[in-house]
């Protein structure tokens, strides 16, 4: 090992150490003084890897698939390197690998399983090449940053050819199957005929009044998850069914379920599907994605709502015996723009109302109920005393919070005060 | 109940930034105002009725843009006699680009558009985006804009408002938009008609007073579109 590399994991070790003790987390700013002082560090370590480096893309539901993959090669007996600090940047997986690699040694690792934004995926792949990528879907999602969908389709083309083993592609994007991609190294995943209406394209999802007709792909999918219900999905494989009960609930996430299925077939081509799909039913959630707190007894759900598709999924799935609370933040990490709350429908809370309105656009999410016909009873743009107020309130016992990303952060970390939550933060 | 008929344009390939706000926007206010909301879609191929009472269109992706050119100009004279008869539209981005004289691209390949604003667009490489506030005789006007064209507003053009925060047209002359009779056109989306409910209320006039005769719209309580209103203005 080259002395400047030696050097640079004792750097990237002090600062790390240094920026916990100032406590603002510390996932990516190591990863990124290493990058400068040694720009090959992450590829070095990662090109020794034997079962090699597996890519997560897509607008919706990385974090949770990189989970199901990673989480479930653990259960298969391999160890693994993944960026599960949410920090889905180079620098958050060269702060990972300072994290874990000994000074001057090599990652004990078998295989790194990496959530990348697109933007990055593409600088990523420059350095290196993964052995598998798997595209989830394309939708829209914080446009002022990626400019136009057309573009994130083209970058996600780009990641996926840079595949040197195999590609796992949604066979239910339109977006992502005209890409043009073929050959033998290619799997699709997908869903059911029956289901496929709750799992819209971007395209659907901004059709106004059923002008597009959803049409149902004949590509043959590796992994389908054939229907669902609230307590278990049913999975197919080379036409048999697989029922599970998965400890990841929701629809949305049983088709992540899927999408991590059919990527581990592609890396361990030797393992029988039933262990696989029982490894995956066994991984839990991701922080601040459908994770449950219990608080004087309050069940406190919080899903992370990004952009319209994911947002559309998590109220699909919305049964309403429970309060509701929205929070929505216009920060960068949000996205700034926040338009994207008219291409959600919101009929679905029309019958339990929202409880509680936060966030920096707590007005903007009000009007959008408003003109849906949704009665909202309590507007307070401080996420603090939302989280109090909600707390304190004696009525109901399970609620639910539907946050963009930095509103989670916060909820989060004001729950942690008072609750189990573990995790990062 | 008085019917108001609202044409929605290109609803497939021209709606990208939550552009159904608009037309959701519309339709509420109609109802609150005791007027029964008759909503229609144009498609590429349908034809453009002329007792079309509102008319609002959104912003699409290059490839939208160019889907839709050539029934966009096969309207064209449609579009120019309803513009004429003071009919209330709203052409927000890719839209409002497309009602003015052409849009030349980055290729420098030149897309004619229909006419009705006295403006040329240039495709850029540099995006305006973020808030916009903007100064106009509605008062101040909030949205957010995204969009790489630069427009031109030529000869005696007038602009639809003065930039007070953002970009605008073209990043130079603090111009917003153009209006001529009650053709609006804007970069703002957010969507722009729910946060300013008084530009809503004016489209919904017009078409009133266009179809039954002089009227004046009741009062309706905006407080939360209001402070909506008043929060995105204050943003940085």
């Amino acid at each position: 090992m080259p002395k400047k590399h030696t050097l640079s994991v004792a750097a990237g070790k002090a600062i790390r150490h240094a920026t916990k003790l100032k406590g603002n987390g510390g996932s990516a700013l190591p990863g990124l003084v290493i990058e400068k002082i040694s720009p090959k560090f992450t590829a070095n370590h990662l090109s020794n890897l034997p079962l090699g480096v597996v890519v997560v893309v897509g607008t919706n539901g990385k974090t949770t698939t990189t989970k199901f993959i990673a989480d479930s090669l653990e259960l298969l007996g391999k160890k693994v390197l993944t960026n599960d600090t949410g920090s889905n940047y180079s620098r958050g997986i060269a702060s990972k690998i300072i994290q874990e690699v000994k000074t001057g040694s090599k990652l004990p690792h078998d295989i790194a399983v990496i959530e990348l934004d697109e933007i990055y995926a593409t600088h990523f792949i420059k350095k290196i090449k993964p052995d598998y990528v798997l595209a989830l879907n394309v939708m829209r999602d914080q446009l002022d940053r990626f400019g136009e969908i057309d573009n994130t389709a083209g970058y996600i083309k780009t990641v996926l050819q840079s595949a040197k083993k195999g590609t796992i592609i949604n066979a239910d994007d339109d977006l992502l199957t005209k890409l043009g991609l073929q050959g033998k190294k290619i799997s699709y995943f997908g869903v059911g005929p029956k289901i496929r209406k709750k799992f819209p394209t971007d395209s659907e999802l901004i059709s106004i009044e059923g002008s597009q007709q959803i049409k149902y792909s004949q590509i043959d999918r590796t992994v389908t998850l054939q229907d669902y219900d609230e307590n278990s999905a049913v999975f197919m494989h080379n036409n048999k069914r697989y029922t599970k009960s998965l400890k990841i609930k929701g629809g949305y996430n049983y088709q992540n379920a899927a999408a991590a299925a059919a990527t581990l077939l592609k890396i361990l081509p030797d393992i029988p599907f039933t262990k696989i799909i029982d490894a995956v039913a066994q991984v839990q959630p991701a922080f601040g994605r459908g994770e449950e707190v219990i608080i004087n007894g309050k069940a406190i759900t919080i899903r992370l709502v990004k952009n319209p598709g994911g947002f559309q999924q998590a109220l699909n799935d919305h049964v309403s015996d429970k309060e509701v609370v929205i929070a929505i933040n216009d920060n960068y990490a949000d996205g700034r723009d926040v338009s994207w709350l008219y291409d959600v429908d919101f009929g679905n809370l029309e019958k339990s109302g929202v409880d509680y309105v936060s966030g920096n656009r707590a007005y903007d999410m009000a009007v959008r109920l408003k003109y849906e016909g949704v009665a909202v009873n309590n507007i307070d743009r401080s996420i603090e005393k939302t989280i109090e107020k909600v707390l304190s309130n004696k009525s109901k016992q399970k609620i639910i919070i539907y946050a963009t990303y930095t509103c989670m952060l916060k909820i989060r970390s004001l729950l942690k005060n008072s609750s189990n939550i573990g995790g990062p933060l | 109940m008085k019917k108001v008929k609202v044409l929605f344009l290109y609803p497939n390939e021209m709606n990208i930034y939550g552009d159904r706000g608009n037309l959701l926007a519309l339709k509420k206010r109609l109802e609150w105002h005791g007027y029964e909301p008759n909503i229609k879609y144009h498609h590429i191929g349908d034809n453009i009725a002329l007792d079309t009472d509102i008319i609002i269109g959104g912003g699409g992706q290059d490839s939208g843009q160019q889907k839709i050119h050539n029934d966009l100009m096969k309207n064209k004279e449609v579009f120019q006699k309803l513009a004429n008869n003071n009919t209330p539209m709203l052409l927000v981005c890719g839209l409002y680009q497309l009602f003015g004289n052409r849009f030349v691209t980055h290729n420098n390949e030149e897309m004619t558009g229909i006419n009705i604003f006295d403006i040329d667009t240039f495709a850029t490489k540099k995006r305006s985006i973020g808030n916009i506030v903007i100064d106009t005789e509605f008062g101040k006007i909030v949205g957010f804009e995204n969009h790489s064209g630069q427009t031109k507003l030529l000869n005696n053009q007038k602009a639809f408002g003065r930039v007070i925060k953002g970009y605008g047209n073209n990043r130079k002359d603090k111009s917003e938009g153009a209006r001529i009779n009650n053709v609006f056109g804007t970069y703002l989306h957010g969507p722009i008609l729910p946060k300013n409910p008084v530009l809503t209320d004016y489209l919904i006039e017009q078409a009133i007073i266009n179809k039954y005769g002089p009227t004046k719209l009741k009062k309706i309580n905006d407080s939360l579109e209001n402070a909506a209103h008043d929060i995105a203005a204050a943003l940085k």
